[in-house]
């Protein structure tokens, strides 16, 4: 609920407040972030011992449609399903912030409720600008690389970060929604809804009726997409999704946006029902 | 002037009714205690007043303004305690309150040096560079409260402010409150113990929810005349030797002038004890006089229940509430 009462406060000073407001909460954000590394080197740890598992144990059995090396296939599918996972952490802030008193804080206290959000939205991305920074050192570590040069490779970053994006505003969303608990068991559904795509295996290679669902995943527009921009194999040609993956890649985050920003601003107000 | 006034507030979560009609004054600068049970609907009428929830029907103001049509205005003019506490563990006592007077809108510099001052008055400072999650339960507390008072609020709401502390910790937190008061801060908080309000309110409303009903309140007084209503302190006295009980009974009903409660099997007598030290110290020294051996003697307050027992004419509903 903005203050809309205050007269003493014009539009301009509003959204001035909002951004002040969201900077200081970015930066307890990111001291977390530095004081608690055991948090943040968790979320790492998933995506390394993925790429460890595939690329290395499995790599040499995983056969890459069209052809191609595996690992080249493998790091986009990674870096997606590591922005993806985001969302637990989102989420698992905004949970224990709302039943530990602290949202109740905010609300209590004459300040931007716009930036509480912002704040959220801002240190969140700039941890997955970080993490995708190491998980893209580690892709450059064991043999992936980029082809098409470095504007096609800073877009695929560009999709990336506008997925973990999207997954901001379904974070706080499920975060208002869900107790702490309930919020940590979320992993169980969001881990076969990240494994049904063509992070590790091309859809063409599962049967018909779930290949036609990874092709969809909105994950697997985004690793589409990052693909054919850093020129990484496993494109397969035909199908729709796959031919408009960067238009798909688009558009799906923006969907969610639109879908969960709203969402959102109705949870937090409902909040004083 | 009333600080705060409440007027038939009405609340209902889906089919369960929290408050049916609450109506509250309190006098600026005073400090009123809300006692009630679990489910009597205290915290409720809390968060509609620190603008948290909507009433359904009924209004209140705070510091003079209404809360459902002004709240930035009353925002800018309470601090909220609430039962769990606000407090970021991974930050240090001092950038706690710090990163709260940024976002009070106070700027840096003085978001510092309030920091710096409200250290030191919840005796904080030592602790100032610790992170919170090394603190104590009773300094998180502290740590807390001190957070509502950065804008040095007009109307002070602590939701059950010490429960879950042990007595040590408790009695920081009470010393905390009244040095508040002291300052002039206008205070409601609320309890399930009718000890901490007697100790900490000018008044006290007693809030009540009949079954399947929402709350309202049943008495509102000075904690005085709130015990001398609801039958005041108790002796309660253990001799030693059971031949040794009906002497005692008699010289006790003499000396209270009331009916004696007798207990053989514990040895133990007790009667109102109006007149509290009075009381006690003119039937210890009878006692001796006739050689009696007393074992164990004490005042006590009625329990919550009692009280509610006089107030409403039924006990407390479901799990029985007792004073510490």
């Amino acid at each position: 609920m903005t203050v809309l009462d205050d007269t003493r406060l014009t539009l301009g000073s509003h959204v001035l407040w909002a951004f002040k407001d969201g900077w200081t909460i970015t930066t307890r954000g990111l001291v977390h972030w530095i004081r608690n590394p055991a948090v943040a080197v968790g979320g790492l740890l998933y995506p390394i011992v993925m790429v460890a598992l595939f690329g290395l144990v499995l790599g040499s059995a995983m056969t890459v449609e069209g052809g191609g090396d595996y690992a080249e296939f493998l790091m986009p599918g990674m870096f997606a399903q590591a922005m993806a996972n985001g969302v637990m952490s989102t989420m698992a802030v905004v949970s224990s912030d709302a039943s530990r008193g602290v949202t109740d804080r905010f609300r209590t206290m004459p300040m931007s409720q716009a930036g509480v959000v912002l704040g959220r939205s801002f240190s969140d991305i700039i941890n997955a600008s970080l993490e995708l920074v190491i998980l893209l050192g580690c892709g450059l570590a064991i043999g992936w690389s980029f082809h098409n040069g470095l504007a096609s490779a800073l877009a695929g970053a560009g999709l990336l970060l506008l997925l973990r994006f999207a997954m901001i505003w379904v974070g706080i969303y499920l975060g208002l929604l869900l107790k702490p608990e309930a919020a940590g068991a979320a992993w169980m559904v969001l881990f076969p809804l990240t494994m049904v795509a063509n992070t590790f295996v091309s859809p063409a290679q599962m049967p018909s009726w779930l290949g036609a669902v990874a092709e969809w995943n909105p994950l697997s527009a985004t690793v589409s997409a990052c693909r054919e921009l850093f020129g990484n194999p496993g494109i397969v040609e035909g199908s729709w999704a796959t031919d408009n993956a960067v238009v798909l890649a688009i558009a799906w985050p923006v969907v969610a946006f639109a879908v969960f920003l709203p969402l959102c601003m109705r949870k937090y107000r409902r909040l004083s029902r | 002037m009333h600080a705060l006034v409440a007027d038939g507030l009405r609340k209902t979560f889906g089919k369960t009714e929290a408050l049916a009609g609450f109506d509250l004054h309190v006098k600026e600068g005073t400090v009123c205690g809300l006692l009630g049970p679990n489910g009597s609907g205290k915290t409720t009428a809390i968060r509609i007043m620190a603008t948290l929830l909507r009433a359904d029907g009924g209004s209140a103001r705070v510091a003079g303004f209404d809360v459902a049509r002004r709240p930035g205005e009353v925002r800018r003019r309470i601090g909220l305690t609430g039962q769990s506490t606000a407090v970021d563990e991974i930050l240090t006592g001092r950038e706690n309150l710090e990163m709260w007077g940024l976002l009070y809108h106070i700027g840096r510099k003085r978001a510092r040096q309030r920091a710096g001052e409200l250290l030191d008055q919840f005796s904080l400072a030592d602790a100032a560079d610790r992170r919170a999650k090394h603190y104590s339960g009773g300094m998180r507390r502290r740590l807390d409260l001190a957070t509502s008072l950065i804008l040095a609020p007009r109307v002070l709401f602590l939701d059950e402010p010490t429960t879950g502390l042990d007595p040590r910790n408790r009695n920081e937190v009470w010393s905390a409150i009244r040095s508040l008061v002291d300052g002039g801060t206008t205070v409601l908080l609320t309890t399930q113990y009718l000890d901490e309000a007697d100790q900490l309110a000018d008044r006290i409303a007693v809030l009540a929810a009949p079954p399947g009903e929402g709350g309202r309140i049943v008495a509102e007084d000075t904690p005085d005349r709130l015990k001398a209503m609801i039958g005041g302190d108790q002796i309660d006295l253990v001799v030693r030797n059971p031949s040794t009980l009906d002497t005692a009974a008699k010289v006790l009903a003499r000396v209270t002038q009331s009916e004696v409660d007798v207990d053989s099997d514990e040895r133990r007598l007790h009667a109102p004890a109006h007149d509290r030290i009075g009381v006690l110290t003119t039937v210890l020294r009878e006692l001796e006089d006739q050689d009696i051996e007393v074992e164990d003697v004490g005042l006590r307050r009625p329990t919550l229940d009692e009280a509610f027992l006089r107030l409403t004419g039924r006990h407390i509903p479901d799990e029985v509430e007792e004073t510490r």
